[in-house]
């Protein structure tokens, strides 16, 4: 929630800390403005991203979740985007295809030199989320009366 | 039929007797009309217990990963489907399990033959070729088989075993006519529908993990849903641990599901279990160009890689 009282969208992202971490970073050191949505999650690699990452964060209420790793045949590690993105491929389908809005999960490469693609990108996602507005499906709802209270605490 | 059963039982007799197998897993007549149930034959004696008929449904390859003795099973097409799965996923030695293929027909929907015959009470039924005689205390009514099968058999395109050691009975044609058309009408329907629906399909599930324990596909010592460090989906009875279960049992078993429809029929509730797994099932067909369980050489889809995968997803600003 923003200090006006206005709902905000929130953001996780989940940067690999080779590249898309470095581009954030260096989006920052170059003092490029991008909407202060975002929230980031350092990850070794995009393949290090469990789609259970992306289907908690979505139960416990964040509008949107961004994966980000570095571009294809840039892997730190090789070839670890290049499983992910064939992991992420299936999930984003099944994810729209169960009816989760098409722009709440999102992917993308970003170098560690691209500072302002970091920028240009959350400003995309950022746009696309708040358009859709606060996120419902797969949001865990908390429960009323004595049994659930300290459950959901 | 009758000749199924005993072409099957000439088969264990050899192998038992030879001590190729300690055991030989198949079917025997269940102790009620349309139910026919898994049967673990070791003695040579008892071999006279296996039996064949339109309702052996279970997958039988359930019963492989993990165990110590040689196994012979019976195994329709989808079961030799998830024996190449548990092969290449070095659940299942090649080598110490014999496959006894059986070209199958379809197997026959027991809720939907009583339901079509409610509220009479079937006392007896008989199969020959393509009809189904059934008999209650003052009725008797034939059925056409073909028209009572299960939704997974209707969409199959390999009833025969795609491996096997010994072959019963005779090969079947193969129909390999695009099995995706529920999928594509439900894809046409629009975000929110989609989501109503399972929604609703998901709401009657009592997370009893049946469809897991059926699935021969299912063999992780600890499932994600027994974890509890971390927890990823909590034990409550809120729809959103249920979806994400439900999404999550079927990204599992992405380019693994070999569509036997185990997980549909175990389900106490008759939740449209099938509805995510053929999603994905179709995904990994179209964009990777894999069918699971047709070959011992090809690898796990997500198991490897091509640099020239899809990238439409992707986000470029
Ligand atoms: S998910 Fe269902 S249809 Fe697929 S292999 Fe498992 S039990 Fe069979
Ligand atoms: S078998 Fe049915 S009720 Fe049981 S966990 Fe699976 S979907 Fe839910």
């Amino acid at each position: 929630m923003a200090e006006s009282g206005k709902w905000e969208p929130k953001i996780l992202a989940f940067l690999c800390n080779w590249c898309s971490y470095a581009g954030a970073d260096l989006a920052g050191t170059s003092r490029i403005q991008y909407p202060p949505n975002v929230r980031i999650i350092r990850v070794p690699c995009s393949g290090r991203v469990s789609p259970f990452f992306i289907l908690s964060s979505l139960q416990k209420g964040v509008d949107g979740v961004l994966v980000s790793g570095c571009h294809p045949g840039e892997c730190h590690y090789l070839t670890g985007n290049y499983s992910a993105r064939r992991k992420f491929a299936l999930l984003k389908s099944l994810l729209e295809f169960a009816g989760v809005e098409e722009s709440r999960v999102q992917f993308s490469w970003v170098s560690a030199s691209e500072g302002a693609r970091f920028a240009k990108l959350i400003e995309k996602v950022t746009a696309e989320i708040r358009e859709l507005g606060p996120s419902k499906r797969l949001v865990k709802t908390p429960h009323q009366g004595v049994f659930h209270a300290t459950a959901n605490k | 039929m009758q000749q199924l059963t005993n072409e099957i039982r000439a088969i264990a007799r050899k192998l038992l007797r030879e001590k190729k197998v300690e055991v030989v897993i198949g079917f025997e007549r269940g102790s009620m009309p349309l139910r026919s149930r898994p049967c673990f034959i070791r003695k040579e004696e008892e071999v006279n217990r296996l039996f064949w008929d339109g309702f052996c449904e279970n997958a039988l390859a359930v019963y492989l990963p993990k165990r110590k003795e040689r196994a012979a099973i019976v195994a329709k097409g989808c079961d030799s489907r998830a024996v190449v799965e548990l092969i290449k996923e070095k659940q299942v030695q090649r080598d110490r399990v014999i496959l006894i293929g059986v070209p199958c027909r379809g197997m026959v929907d027991r809720s939907r033959i009583e339901s079509s015959a409610a509220p009479r009470r079937i006392l007896e039924m008989r199969e020959i070729e393509d009809t189904l005689i059934l008999r209650g205390t003052d009725f008797e009514e034939t059925l056409k088989r073909s028209e009572f099968l299960h939704e997974s058999c209707k969409t199959c395109t390999h009833p025969n075993p795609v491996l096997h050691d010994v072959l019963v009975s005779e090969w079947l044609e193969e129909k390999n006519e695009d099995p995706f058309a529920d999928i594509q009408t439900f894809d046409a329907l629009t975000a929110e529908e989609r989501w109503d629906y399972l929604n609703k399909e998901v709401d009657k599930c009592i997370r009893c993990y049946a469809c897991r324990n059926a699935c021969p596909l299912c063999y992780c010592p600890e499932c994600f849903v027994d974890a509890s460090l971390p927890q990823w989906i909590g034990k409550s009875i809120d729809s959103s641990d249920t979806m994400i279960f439900h999404l999550m049992r079927a990204y599992h078993l992405a380019g693994r599901c070999v569509s036997c429809g185990a997980c549909e029929r175990a389900c106490p509730v008759g939740v449209d279990i099938r509805k995510l797994n053929r999603k994905l099932v179709k995904d990994v067909k179209d964009l990777f160009g894999y069918e699971a369980g047709l070959n011992l050489e090809q690898t796990s889809p997500l198991a490897t890689f091509r640099p020239d995968d899809t990238e439409s997803f992707i986000v470029n600003p």
